[in-house]
């Protein structure tokens, strides 16, 4: 049992923090909770600031509509808290989108179905063009133009204020990553994984990696949904992983049983030097 | 120039082209989904909300004001309802917007989407902007006089009792029944110019389709046009002041129009 959590410590402190955020976003609209209200888009907080999803606040300004500067600072928020954190700590940490995901890798590992098996004509690099792409469109049409069919905004707001047909778009999303493309849409597709992988440069955790404590026994590569950020680290150097689509969910950490990995404080100087 | 130089660039080009048809198809698609998605208008928003247009542009979605609102009338649209996915709407047959005085759906709003101002008057004694629901033009109430049963010529007077704004915005008519010959109908008329589209009047009726209905101020209303000014109203013939006169004055536009029926008229007899 203490092995048990012992393995999964990040993915349980994980799934706390994600259902925690969804539960106190339900406390708010149902019990009037002063805590969290609103939801991933834009939230107050303990009834005092706002803190807003800046990508979403971009395409606000793409269609031409100056939001209000408390959405603006809220945004200015959020973008200092994950470029000085951890850029993709939202992913993991925070998007709910991110337990339907997880559960098709899960499934594809227990079904024996890996991303080598199909080939598909996908780069990882498409998501920064459908980054671009949203906001040329949100200026083209006067609308945030993901947010209309952002499967990520369907199933955060509708866990707090009702899904409708919104499950249809997120079993999309679950049946695309099992069937079609493993990590499909977080590691492809999804605009705001790629917007918060553009200010995970400088951010100050990254996951170091020990080479003397390597055995290359591969299970960080099966357990991770970015492999391409471990690539030519992973038993080749001592280093931290600076790809800046890691979203630190701590889950090479977990599968590693010869204590290589381990989260820790960037270093400047090494960045630098290479 | 080498052969691999050129088969490298051929590459490049390629995968340029490539690139291009990519995001040429899916920007078309994403872009033709976006434009029909975002072109409803038949959909009732909060109180204060700016216009359709820019409100598409504002809202971003927060669902702050259906938090805020204690009788559970607005609702954030979800996918399936055919509406802009994650806007807030009311629909008044379900559930009618209460008209609260301290209207706590608006002053929530962060974006600038519900606009504090479009909900307010000014304080006589006090020379301060103070909340006034009055003010709200959620809609424009519009009543089928073919199935409503007061038109009939039964008493019923649910959206008249119903409405805030009892006499004001929806007055009763009283007109001869000239069916019975001896019984006077009451019937429901709305002033559009006072109606704030709460919708209270379209939940009350008894029909079992409402005769009485809240629909988009863009939907319901016409518009003379600029053209027409009311010369019985001053305030509308101020519009007049400072227009240039362009009218052609030519020669035979000089003699007045001829009086054939009371002078004049020797003119016009042959002798």
């Amino acid at each position: 049992m203490n092995n048990m959590f012992k393995n999964n410590k990040y993915l349980i402190l994980r799934r706390i923090s994600q259902i925690t955020i969804m539960f106190l976003f339900i406390g708010a609209n149902i019990w009037g909770w002063k805590i969290l209200s609103g939801n991933l888009s834009s939230a107050k907080v303990l009834d005092s600031f706002y803190i807003a999803d800046p990508y979403m606040v971009i395409q606000t300004f793409a269609t031409g509509f100056l939001v209000s500067a408390d959405v603006l600072i809220g945004a200015l928020i959020v973008l200092l808290f994950y470029g000085i954190v951890g850029g993709r700590a939202f992913c993991s940490w925070v998007c709910p989108m991110n337990i339907v995901t997880d559960t098709t890798n899960w499934l594809r590992k227990k079904l024996k179905m890996y991303e080598e098996d199909v080939k598909v004509p996908v780069k990882r690099s498409m998501r920064y063009w459908i980054l671009g792409l949203g906001i040329v469109l949100s200026a083209i049409f006067g609308v945030a133009a993901f947010e209309l069919v952002s499967p990520i905004s369907m199933l955060h707001r509708g866990i707090i204020f009702g899904i409708g047909m919104g499950w249809a778009a997120v079993l999309t999303v679950f049946f695309f990553d099992l069937f079609v493309l493993q990590n499909g849409f977080c590691g492809h597709i999804c605009p705001l994984g790629a917007f918060y992988s553009l200010i995970n440069r400088f951010s100050l955790v990254k996951v170091n990696h020990i080479k003397d404590n390597c055995t290359a026994c591969n299970k960080c590569f099966v357990a991770c949904p970015e492999k391409q950020v471990l690539t030519g680290i992973i038993n080749k150097k001592d280093s931290q992983i600076y790809g800046s689509e890691c979203t630190n969910c701590g889950r090479c950490i977990d599968v590693c049983e010869d204590n290589s990995l381990e989260f820790s404080i960037i270093k400047y100087k090494k960045l630098k030097i290479k | 120039m080498n052969e691999d130089k050129m088969a490298t660039r051929r590459n490049v080009i390629k995968k340029l082209m490539q690139g291009a048809g990519f995001v040429g198809l899916g920007g078309l698609t994403w872009g033709a989904y976006v434009d029909e998605a975002k072109a409803v208008d038949i959909i009732l928003r909060p109180p204060g909300a700016i216009p359709e247009d820019d409100f598409m542009k504002a809202c971003i979605k927060c669902g702050e004001c259906v938090t805020a609102c204690p009788y559970d009338t607005l609702k954030l649209a979800e996918p399936g309802d055919n509406k802009p996915v994650g806007t807030p709407f009311f629909e008044p047959r379900k559930i009618a917007c209460e008209m609260c005085t301290d209207i706590p759906c608006v002053p929530v709003c962060p974006s600038g989407a519900l606009d504090t101002d479009l909900v307010s008057s000014i304080d006589i004694k006090t020379k301060q902007q103070v909340l006034d629901i009055n003010k709200a033009r959620m809609g424009a109430t519009i009543i089928d006089t073919k199935s409503c049963i007061a038109y009939w010529g039964i008493q019923c007077d649910l959206c008249y009792r119903a409405c805030p704004l009892m006499d004001e915005a929806i007055k009763l008519v009283y007109d001869r029944n000239e069916r019975t010959g001896k019984h006077a109908m009451l019937k429901p008329v709305v002033d559009n110019d006072v109606c704030t589209g709460c919708g209270l009047c379209e939940h009350a009726c008894v029909t079992e389709v409402s005769s009485i209905k809240v629909l988009p101020l863009s939907i319901a209303l016409g518009e003379a046009g600029k053209h027409y000014i009311k010369g019985w109203d001053a305030t509308d013939e101020e519009r007049l002041k400072g227009v240039k006169d362009d009218r052609i004055n030519e020669e035979e536009s000089n003699n007045k129009a001829m009086d054939y029926l009371n002078s004049g008229w020797e003119n016009l007899v042959d002798e």
